[in-house]
């Protein structure tokens, strides 16, 4: 059990570390940032307005996570999002209780996933082109729902996922931090995450040993089509309104860097969800604190991409290496002094 | 000693370490013009590493290196092939989605008006195949063919680039005697032209065929050099083992155990374009031999049994109930094991430990809902490393680490681990150093005392004449022969599939 969470908090500790570094630069230049007041029962403040506003990324990276172990990717989630939302925004509507909507959502989301996951395990199409076709459709799917407008909706329940509290936390923030907790609780009480790991490695050694590499692909990216269709739900319910055109727009993107900042490797195998959670609350930080600092929007993107990439060399095996290289003196010593002659 | 510029290559204290492991100490390595060489060591004694170091596919840590007497340090295998050092490693890496004309002039491309001529590059692959029998389509993708030819195709490519050193591990492991006396026809006449040639291999024979030196490792550290006729068999394997073999694999294993009833019986078992429908009863307790030249559809056979390609005709039953082979998983069900023979691309997960690796098969079987406790897998991977002798320095390293040899047991003990009842090993003993050979054979006499039935697949005739009660002889992707009893000799498959050959090709 030790060694088990000596483990983690090694593989833990670039994402907590690179968090705190930005979380600190921003209080800097905004102090007062970490302060939190309690309201009619619900925390605010700036960490929790991260949390919140992290929400729909961090739950895009919970099922992104899984499909990136596979070896695989989900270029659709921003999409499902929109059309989850406006399934949502559709039913409560037309007048379905609130029960019957989130049923309707989650179940489309859910099919969206399916969709993605029989391209990709039975046709073997390859992931990136399969759920390419979802990405490209999804939107007009989307439009279609809502008709071209932006359906808005009143229904005080369904609003309540998007700016409720619960136990003083924004609904947002308990759904993602149950949700997550609960699928890396699965993943890692069962053997699915080792059987995901070895298919994400080698499909075909993993079939040969009686893997179901087929049904575990399918589960990956019903996953994610899950985890859209809560995105999208809460997307929906803190504008009050199914924006077709814009709920998740690009939000792929940033699922797929926080899974990338949380190290998990594009080639597949070894994953962590609580690493790509981090991710998600180290790219929203990043989001935050950019537009606390009042810097012009302009330079927002440019910032962020400049503060990925050095995120990501610090992870890289080649800079570790060299890391480890450089502290190892004496051989460090004897090796350049090869390289002189 | 002769003066240092008659050496081609010279290696002095090379150092190499691994986080957890010293793979070479202070290892001295030198290989004369014109001379075969060969590097002996069990597995995991250091012998690929040492390769690397020398084509700069690995830093090492310590050690100079002298081409032709000057300094080199090679940074890159590029900058190697450059000093003429052309070299195949155990694991072929060619790129298996270019064609096989590609991967030989990969990066020396002919150019024509600054374009890659690919008729006088197709052209030039094919003359360059032809010197090694192999005649082939060089515009395929090379993954469309089998390993023994992409092995080739390594070899062509590899004595093509090499003006000075060329380097071999462990070449053979996946060639049949045909080829491999081709290999060394070849190598015979680079050797003439004056290269040195470092040869890699478990098989003694091989040695003794070829090799003028040799130099062995154990551990890491050099044990010696000899010069290959002043060293006995007997002595070199207790150079490498650092101690005497018991008893060396020969065909003296008289006791084979009776075999007990029939219990799986396969009829007009087969697939179309795979393998021709064919009958095969296997008892309980009884290792069934499938020999065969490559291509000849053994590894079909296996693949078929084990459900890994679905047979579309035929039945198979476990005593007189039918069985359900449709996959991999089925078949898992039914307690059957495969260990197939392409262990990098069919066998290990590369990123995963060798515990997760070795308690795979058992945990899919399961299923996902009953993880084996951490406890009980650590307990598992123990065992097996302990009793099949994984050299690594720890249950927790991930498996690529691992020597080929060493990687090769662990997957055995993935299967071992499921404790199967119908057993299908291809080429179990591939890569595997004459200590530990002994052992799996032993490994396999014991497991059928157990009960357990066997099919073994192996292109080491003697190996299979010591624990087969039956052989059966493939060819053209048909079983043509099965020799039983007193039949069961080298000579008798030798036989077998020569006279299956005459009667194939009137
Ligand atoms: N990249 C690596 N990282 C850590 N350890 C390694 C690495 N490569 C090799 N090793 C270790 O170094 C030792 C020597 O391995 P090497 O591959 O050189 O053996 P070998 O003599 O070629 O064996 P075989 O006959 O099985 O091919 C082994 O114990 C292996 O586990
Ligand atoms: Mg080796």
């Amino acid at each position: 059990m030790n060694t088990t969470l000596k483990t983690y908090a090694v593989r833990l500790f670039p994402q907590v570390a690179a968090l705190v570094v930005i979380l600190l630069m921003v209080s800097i230049a905004f102090p007062g940032f970490f302060r939190l007041e309690m309201q009619n029962g619900r925390l605010y403040g700036s960490l929790i307005d991260i949390l919140n506003r992290g929400a729909p990324v961090a739950l895009l990276a919970i099922g992104m996570t899984v499909v990136i172990a596979t070896k695989g990717i989900d270029l659709s989630v921003g999409a499902v999002m929109a059309i989850c939302g406006a399934v949502a925004a559709a039913c409560i509507t037309a007048g379905y209780g609130l029960a019957m909507t989130l049923l309707i959502t989650i179940g489309t989301g859910l099919l969206c996933g399916l969709w993605n996951g029989l391209l990709v395990a039975v046709l073997d199409i390859q992931p990136i082109i399969a759920t390419l076709v979802l990405m490209v459709a999804g939107r007009g799917i989307a439009q279609l729902i809502t008709e071209g407008a932006i359906l808005t909706f009143n229904d005080s329940g369904l609003i309540f996922i998007g700016s409720g509290s619960f136990l003083g936390l924004p609904m947002p923030v308990v759904i993602w931090l149950v949700f997550g907790l609960a699928v890396a609780l699965i993943v890692r009480r069962t053997a699915l995450g080792m059987l995901i790991e070895a298919l994400g490695v080698n499909r075909r050694a993993s079939m040969l040993s009686g893997v179901s590499t087929g049904v575990l692909l399918i589960a990956a990216y019903v996953l994610s089509g899950l985890c859209a269709a809560l995105a999208g739900i809460i997307a929906a319910a803190d504008i009050r309104g199914a924006d077709a055109n814009n709920a998740g727009l690009w939000l792929e993107l940033d699922a797929i860097l926080a899974v990338v900042v949380g190290g998990t490797s594009l080639l597949g195998g070894r994953f962590s969800i609580a690493a790509s959670l981090l991710g998600a609350l180290i790219i929203q930080s990043i989001n935050t604190g950019i537009l606390l600092s009042g810097f012009p929007p302009e330079f927002n993107l440019i910032i962020k991409a400049a503060i990925i990439v050095l995120i990501l060399v610090i992870q890289s095996p080649r800079a570790q290496s060299a890391f480890v290289f450089l502290s190892r003196p004496q051989a460090a010593a004897s090796k350049t002094g090869e390289e002189t002659k | 000693m002769q003066p240092a510029s008659s050496y081609i290559l010279s290696a002095t204290g090379i150092d190499k370490i691994f986080p957890g492991a010293k793979a070479l100490n202070r290892v001295d390595f030198s290989l004369r013009r014109g001379e075969v060489h060969a590097l002996l060591g069990e597995n995991g004694a250091g012998k690929s590493t040492l390769v690397k170091c020398l084509t700069g596919a690995y830093r090492r840590d310590g050690g100079r290196i002298l081409v032709d007497g000057a300094d080199v340090d090679p940074q890159s295998t590029l900058e190697a092939q450059n000093l003429g050092i052309g070299t195949v490693y155990q694991e072929v890496n060619l790129l298996s989605n270019l064609t096989v004309a590609e991967n030989l002039f990969l990066g020396r491309q002919p150019k024509r008006f600054g374009l890659v001529d690919a008729r006088e590059m197709n052209r030039r692959a094919r003359a360059l195949l032809a010197e090694y029998d192999l005649d082939i389509d060089v515009t395929a993708e090379l993954a469309a063919y089998s390993v023994a030819v992409q092995q080739v195709v390594a070899i062509a490519r590899a004595v093509d680039l090499s003006g000075k050193v060329l380097i071999l591990d462990e070449p053979t492991a996946s060639l049949d005697t045909h080829e491999v006396a081709m290999l060394f026809r070849i190598v015979r006449r680079l050797k003439e032209r004056g290269l040195g040639i470092v040869f890699i291999t478990h098989f003694l024979e091989q040695v003794y065929a070829i090799s003028d030196r040799i130099t062995v490792l154990r551990n890491g550290q050099l044990v010696g050099t000899r010069e290959t006729a002043d060293l006995p068999r007997r002595d070199l394997i207790a150079m490498m083992l650092g101690r005497e073999l018991v008893q060396e694999v020969a065909g003296e294993h008289g006791a084979k155990g009776e075999a007990g009833p029939v219990r799986f019986r396969f009829r007009g078992f087969g697939r179309k374009g795979h393998i021709q429908p064919f009958d095969l009863d296997v008892g309980a307790g009884e290792v069934v031999g499938i020999a065969g030249l490559l291509g000849s559809g053994r590894t079909e056979t296996a693949e078929i049994l084990f459900g890994a390609e679905r047979a579309d005709s035929g039945t198979a039953e476990r005593d007189g109930r039918t069985l359900d082979l449709s996959s991999p998983r089925a078949a898992i069900r039914e307690k059957f094991g495969f260990c197939p023979e392409d262990r990098k691309v069919d066998g290990i997960v590369g990123d995963l430990s060798v515990r997760e690796n070795i308690a795979l098969a058992l945990q899919a079987r399961r299923g996902w809902a009953r993880p084996i406790s951490r406890g009980e897998q650590d307990r598992l991977a123990d065992h097996y490393i302990k009793a099949l002798d994984i050299r690594t320095s720890d249950r927790e390293k991930p498996i690529k680490l691992l020597s080929g040899g060493n990687q090769q047991k662990a997957i055995l003990a993935r299967w071992l681990a499921t404790n199967p009842d119908f057993l299908i090993l291809d080429e179990p003993t591939r890569g595997i150093d004459v200590g530990a050979h002994a052992e799996i054979i032993r490994l396999i006499e014991s497991l059928c005392e157990k009960g357990m039935s066997l099919i073994v697949i192996s292109s080491e005739l003697e190996e299979l004449v010591a624990y087969s009660s039956r052989v059966i002889v493939l060819r053209d992707r048909a079983h043509v022969a099965e020799l039983t009893g007193s039949a069961v000799t080298t000579d008798g498959i030798v036989e077998a599939i020569a006279a299956s050959a005459g009667r194939a090709d009137p």
